[in-house]
């Protein structure tokens, strides 16, 4: 704007601007210093050293959250970026996600004989973009951080380099996904052409005062569809599987968590800050969300690639969420917050187990290859179990209480068809996952896909991911509070209606435990 | 002074043009290319508007446009060339290892 | 200033002519007074470049898309230049730290790209390299 050019003139950052960035300031610094070490470094011997500097920022990127929770919130850079209790929540998920990754990694590169250190490199600079996108509270801003999130993670998915099918995978999640950026921008586009503005709080209140135009009716549906491809909601999702199957595992569980995260953020932002005065925002949303959750469950039923299946259930899981977006933003926020936290758990745990145990070139991917794991490696077994019993939902893990925030949101908002639909298809999902864990414990293998003992990073690795699906689905109540606090702050309406109280839950769910165990 | 309505009008005939060439085009290059259309049809759209509201913003945007385009470019060419390396060929349909 | 149209653009004509006519006269006059003597390698239309006459569709190293893409991406990069250097004397000192740092973080790319040897054309490099 004009006016707010020569305010700008007048004015330079402030000390508490940087630190409304100071995580994403942290990981490109620890970025370029791996970019920087690489290259002075000699190839064969840098790959630990590298990891340990990308690990050592994706803590300082933690540790920068946590200080940032600590100061008073609010708006930097001339309301380019807000930092509050919504954004801090999706900055720790993005941040944790990436230490976990990276402790994954260590042995996964050394195994596929990948000695290129611009990986940790690349997986820094995403988690800059995925960052700056839960923060961005500026169409444009959020354009250049989904790119360079999207544009760093297009790389790695083709890491694998002398694979054709890494190549494929990469290949194709560019394509597609910058089909989809042209789209949100284009979105953006006619958004603020509709009000004059990119700001999300300017267009909201012009959006409030006067009648709506057909431009921001429009740009709001461009917008919707390239998040949607973002986040692999169906009908957008066809890019999934292949990218997944394609991918080397660690970015996978990178990238079917952090972005997604990211991304649903933005959405959140967008739909209910943007769109609080259109109430006709439903049926889209529940369209999308009952077919993302319908074709990813179908779909997966006939997998027999672990990580093909995976990517399916992955569209399941945005369908999921997606439900809660239909739902009143007082309960609906909350309870998509507190999905996406628990799917990246588990689904960062269970991408680690996959890519531990496919060894070299990734050949050991299909169900056949599980046959027999829990004598083999019971360990790992258990791990895998405990994450795919919570991507089905059974209570103690954090896929139930995932699950039932995000349907009871729904209900409170008399989506009950929506509910019906989504349970129908846990069930169904309840029984891919449980042919994963048949096959394990069940079947004699075939043909013995050898287990290499569990080293230190990847099982560090498992080992936090396991605590936190455990924890959030046994004391789930401080992340449910918190999210819930951080809408109070969010919403205009901010009107919070609680969930019902986190411990009567706990007291319903001990119940049920003992009538199962009774029979 | 040429109507707003019509920069409106052939920025979406580029937009639209962009998708279709990358829903129906074969080859690689082509269908990279169709994407980079799609952008600059946005980029006309956002200059348009930026005149409409006197705003410079809209200008500035193109920047930022015309250098994740860029950068994009940069990193798509690059994975073609690695499809190419493994494959021998730039017909989307020939690269079909993982069945879509 | 005369409202007609054509006389507003009349500057611009007489620009295009003169222009015209300086050039002209330069070639013309190194022709008519210069001092030639031709050799085979003078003749060719560069005259230490490739050669220009061949078959269009050989295969040329992929060294050459790699800086034609950095030059793209380093070029673009400076297009923010333009609207800093406008507005530089208002930001004051800010601008210039600010700009120092946006130009540091290109210079980390310059630096890798260096280091990786992309920028190496001799022989020895070109056999190790995977560009």
């Amino acid at each position: 704007m004009a006016t707010s050019l020569n305010d700008m003139m007048q004015t330079v950052p402030q000390w508490s601007d940087y630190i409304r960035i100071l995580p994403e300031i942290v990981l490109s610094l620890f970025g370029m210093a791996v970019m920087m070490l690489d290259a002075v470094m000699d190839e064969s011997k840098s790959q630990k050293a590298l990891g340990a500097v990308a690990l050592i920022g994706a803590f300082g990127a933690i540790g920068a959250t946590l200080y940032q929770a600590q100061y008073p919130f609010g708006y930097g850079f001339w309301e380019m970026v807000r930092v509050d209790a919504f954004s801090i929540f999706f900055h720790f998920i993005v941040a944790a996600v990436t230490a976990v990754v990276i402790l994954a990694s260590f042995e996964y590169m050394e195994v596929q004989r990948i000695r290129a250190g611009e990986y940790y490199g690349l997986i820094l600079f995403g988690a800059v973009g995925m960052s700056l996108m839960s923060s961005a509270v500026e169409l444009v801003l959020i354009f250049i951080a989904l790119e360079i999130s999207s544009i760093a993670t297009y790389i790695l998915a083709g890491f694998r380099r002398r694979s054709a099918t890494s190549s494929e995978s990469s290949l194709k999640y560019f394509l597609l996904g910058s089909f989809a950026t042209a789209f949100f921008l284009y979105g953006v586009a006619l958004m603020f052409g509709a009000t004059g503005s990119t700001s999300i709080f300017a267009i909201s209140r012009s959006l409030e005062s006067g009648n709506i135009s057909l431009l921001a009716y429009a740009g709001l549906a461009f917008m919707f569809v390239g998040l949607g491809f973002k986040v692999a909601a169906a009908p957008f999702h066809v890019w999934t599987p292949d990218v997944y199957e394609g991918a080397p595992s660690p970015v996978v569980a990178f990238m079917s968590t952090a972005p997604k995260a990211a991304v649903f953020a933005v959405l959140l932002r967008v739909i209910f800050e943007i769109n609080s005065p259109v109430p006709t925002r439903m049926w889209l949303i529940w369209i999308v969300a009952a077919l993302s959750m319908t074709i990813g469950n179908i779909a997966a039923l006939v997998q027999n690639n672990v990580k093909r299946l995976l990517a399916y259930s992955s569209i399941a899981h945005a369908g999921y969420i997606l439900v809660a977006f239909a739902a009143l933003p007082s309960s609906g926020i909350p309870a998509a917050m507190f999905y996406t936290a628990a799917y990246a758990a588990m689904n960062v745990g269970a991408f680690a187990v996959i890519s531990h145990f496919g060894g070299e070139g990734e050949r050991y991917v299909t169900m056949e290859d599980y046959a027999g794991l829990g004598k083999r490696s019971p360990l790992l077994a258990v791990t895998l179990t405990i994450f795919l019993l919570s991507l089905i939902g059974i209570p103690a893990t954090g896929g139930f209480f995932a699950k039932f925030y995000v349907f009871s949101a729904a209900l409170q908002a008399n989506l009950v068809g929506l509910v019906i639909i989504g349970v129908l298809n846990s069930a169904i999902g309840a029984y891919y996952y449980l042919r994963i864990i048949v096959a394990m414990y069940m079947h004699e293998p075939k043909q013995e896909a050898p287990v290499a003992p569990i080293p230190m990073g990847a099982g560090l690795a498992l080992a936090i991911s396991v605590v936190v699906t455990i924890y959030l689905g046994v004391i789930p109540g401080r992340v449910l509070n918190y999210a819930q606090q951080s809408v109070s702050e969010l919403t205009p309406v901010g009107q919070v209606v609680s969930l019902q109280a986190p411990h009567a839950v706990e007291a319903r769910m001990a119940t049920n435990v003992k009538k199962a165990l009774a029979h | 002074m040429v109507p707003l309505f019509y920069y409106l009008v052939l920025s979406g005939i580029l937009f639209a043009c962009g998708v279709t060439g990358f829903l129906i085009k074969r080859n690689i290059i082509t269908i990279f290319m169709s994407i980079e259309l799609m952008l600059n049809g946005v980029n006309l759209s956002f200059v348009a508007f930026a005149a409409q509201w006197h705003a410079l913003s809209g200008q500035v945007f193109v920047f930022f446009v015309m250098v994740v385009a860029a950068a994009e470019a940069a990193v798509g060419l690059a994975i073609i060339i690695a499809v190419f390396r493994t494959r021998e060929t730039l017909n989307v349909d020939k690269v079909d290892l993982l069945k879509l | 200033m005369p409202d007609n149209y054509f006389a507003r653009y009349l500057p611009l004509l007489i620009h295009l002519v003169i222009v015209g006519i300086v050039a002209c006269g330069m070639v013309l006059l190194s022709w008519l007074i210069g001092w030639r003597r031709p050799t085979r390698a003078k003749m060719a239309p560069y005259e230490c470049g490739m050669a220009p006459i061949g078959d269009a569709r050989e295969r040329f190293s992929v060294k050459f898309y790699l800086v034609a893409m950095l030059f793209i991406l380093f070029d673009v990069e400076a297009v923010f230049l333009y609207p800093w250097a406008i507005i530089l004397r208002d930001l004051k000192m800010f601008g210039f730290w600010e700009m120092i740092v946006y130009i540091d973080i290109v210079l980390v790319g310059f630096f890798y790209i260096w280091k990786k040897g992309v920028l190496d054309w001799g022989e020895a490099s070109m056999k190790r390299g995977g560009f």
